[in-house]
């Protein structure tokens, strides 16, 4: 469960994140949908713990990400855009990493890859250096990597930049089964059918703000645009070409 | 295990799997000295020991009017020949680099000396020739020792003491023991060891702060339920691990070079026993701590390895400006001179391997003031790491 209320963050001069309000639900997939430069890595920085907000709060499962931000690590895993992985260690070794530094050791850490090498097809090139991954490897080992600590909040930054269409299907078919099991997972795109395709609720942001909210349903209506794709454009406030 | 040993030991071991980070810091880095520094000495010091000992050929214009001058130039380790030219020829020779030396003994050289005036002998070479100095030296000694004899051997043929001659006499009093003779060459291995010990920490510093960064991983790092502290404790942990370990190479590196300088042919013996090697590693860990806070620091303010490369070359440079300015001004283990890092293990180390005993005041206060510089900048390592600012986005 995810809630963000009145987010604002500057840079300087650029307001990355103005009056930002929004909320995910568990058991839910929320589309984060804007152009580049939207300000959603912003946001979801500032819910990873690793940017702190200049006004607004926002909770994870009712806690406050500034003032408690252990604990809530604890309850959520982060894929940031363009994540990498420690090119000399095997898969494996990159996800027993963050479970060990997340507290995890011994047999329940074994017992959690196990789990995950099942749910994310790790399969046989886990056990190789992680230099020579595809992307798609790289992004199911990030994955893996986040989720290592079976936290209930899932927040994933563009994960299906760089990804072929066998590996965009996977990964659609992995969210669907982590929102099986009732996890809250937030994610943030600029592709369009990927909301369509996955998201329960979408909230459109653009320019720091958010302009739009609620299911795809609801929001082909509130712009009275049937198609979703022009609907976006119209909440974004672009002239459509 | 705790999370900053959990971090130590992940750093360590992609450490040695990359094998650029592996070669640079613990074979090329730590080798480098002792190979260069036994080869070095070897060859400087086996020329000089070959030029003091061979007899040196010296022509000689004239050799059959002075018997006597033969003898001496003999007894001074060179190697009187006849000459067979006029002292224009010899000029010629000595121009042309066909000989070093000539000496001409004049025509009228005996018939002067009976007549007790001063008899002209007459060195032709090159001044600026530096090789032909030692020749030159060896016959003005045996020229004026002659001289000084037959000086005395008149005075008293006249009936006044000899001593006359002489109002004034100086000794040199030689004070340097064998092994401290060596120091001036030997300060040199505390250099390459403090150079080898900052190039074992220099990837890992990097690769685990801008290399992080760069690559992505920090911030899935950064979002962990981790203390930030516990992070870098682990990643200095594993840079000052591998300082520790090239340091240790190098000390064993250098310890089988040097046997193969031909020190004892100088009298010299540098004290380079176990126990002096163990009292140098000692000697060199407060230097670690300090050297990886310091190149951790500076790569935390870059962005890219490959920014963070060339800075800490740069930086690299900065712990021998003070070993050099104290080689310059020929400085000795002092207690202000303790204070300043890396002079002061220089220092140190010098006086161990000179054989000389540690003062332990001298060594608290160098690791001390070492320890104390790191942990300023491990406070100054955790204020960036605080900063939204480590993410390098924004």
């Amino acid at each position: 469960m995810i809630r963000v209320d009145g987010l604002e963050k500057r840079f300087g001069e650029v307001r990355a994140v103005q009056h930002v309000s929004f909320s995910a639900a568990d058991g839910e997939i929320t589309g984060l949908l804007g152009p580049n430069g939207a300000g959603k890595s912003t946001t979801l920085r500032i819910l990873a713990t690793v940017l702190k907000p200049d006004a607004g709060n926002a909770q994870i499962d009712g806690i406050d990400v500034v003032r408690y931000p252990v604990e809530v690590r604890h309850r959520m895993g982060v894929l940031p855009h363009g994540a990498g992985l420690y090119p000399h260690l095997t898969g494996r070794e990159n996800i027993r990493y963050f479970g060990r530094l997340a507290g995890l050791a011994g047999d329940a850490l074994e017992a959690r890859l196990g789990e995950l090498t099942e749910l994310l097809d790790l399969g046989d090139f886990q056990d190789r250096p992680a230099k020579g991954y595809s992307q798609g490897q790289r992004t199911r080992i990030a994955l893996g990597r986040a989720m290592v600590h079976e936290p209930a909040n899932l927040i994933l930054d563009e994960p299906s930049s760089g990804l072929d269409v066998m590996a965009t299907r996977s990964l659609r078919q992995l969210l669907a089964d982590l929102k099986a099991r009732g996890i809250c997972i937030l994610f943030s795109t600029h592709v369009m059918q990927e909301v369509a395709a996955v998201c329960d609720r979408i909230v459109v942001i653009a320019h720091g703000r958010v302009v739009a909210r609620g299911t795809p349903d609801e929001i082909r209506h509130a712009t009275g645009v049937a198609d979703l794709e022009e609907a976006f454009v119209r909440a974004i406030g672009e002239s459509p070409e | 295990m705790s999370p900053w040993r959990v971090v130590l030991n992940k750093e360590f071991l992609e450490g040695l799997r990359d094998r650029r980070t592996l070669m640079a810091a613990l074979l090329f880095g730590p080798l480098f000295g002792p190979l260069l520094f036994g080869g070095m000495i070897s060859l400087i010091l086996g020329g000089s020991i070959e030029r003091s000992r061979a007899s040196v050929e010296l022509p000689v214009i004239g050799l059959e009017r002075a018997p006597h001058l033969s003898e001496r130039l003999v007894e001074a380790a060179l190697d009187p020949a006849p000459f067979a030219g006029s002292v224009e020829d010899a000029r010629r020779a000595v121009e042309r680099g066909d000989e070093k030396l000539v000496l001409h003994v004049p025509q009228d050289f005996g018939q002067r000396l009976r007549a007790g005036e001063p008899a002209r002998l007459e060195l032709v070479r090159d001044s600026s020739d530096r090789e032909t100095s030692e020749a030159a030296n060896r016959v003005e000694a045996a020229v004026e020792g002659w001289s000084r004899e037959i000086s005395a051997l008149r005075m008293a043929a006249r009936g006044i003491a000899p001593e006359l001659l002489y109002p004034m006499v100086m000794q040199e009093i030689d004070v340097a023991t064998p092994a401290s003779r060596a120091v001036l060459m030997l300060g040199m291995v505390t250099y390459f060891l403090i150079f080898a010990t900052l190039m074992g920490g220099l990837y890992l510093a990097i690769d685990t702060t801008a290399g992080e960064r760069e690559r992505g991983s920090l911030e899935p790092l950064l979002a962990l339920p981790v203390r930030r502290d516990a992070l870098i404790a682990g990643k200095l942990g594993a840079t000052i691990a591998f300082m520790l370990i090239a340091c240790a190479i190098c000390i064993l590196a250098f310890a089988v070079s040097l046997r193969f300088v031909p020190f004892a042919e100088l009298g010299i013996r540098p004290n380079t026993g176990p126990l002096v090697l163990v009292q140098m590693f000692l000697l060199m860990i407060p230097f670690a701590c300090l050297g990886a806070a310091l190149l951790m620091f500076v790569a935390s303010f870059t962005r890219s390895y490959r920014e963070a490369q060339s800075w800490l070359s740069v930086v690299l440079l900065i712990p021998t400006i003070p070993i050099a300015f104290a080689g310059l001004k020929g400085m000795g283990p002092s207690l202000p001179a303790m204070l300043v890092p890396s002079l002061s293990q220089h220092l140190l180390i010098t006086e161990v391997f000179k054989g000389g005993r540690l003062d332990p005041l001298f060594v608290a206060v160098s690791a001390a003031s070492s320890l104390a510089a790191a942990g300023l900048l491990v406070l100054a390592i955790r204020a960036r790491y605080r900063r939204e600012s480590i993410l390098g986005t924004s």
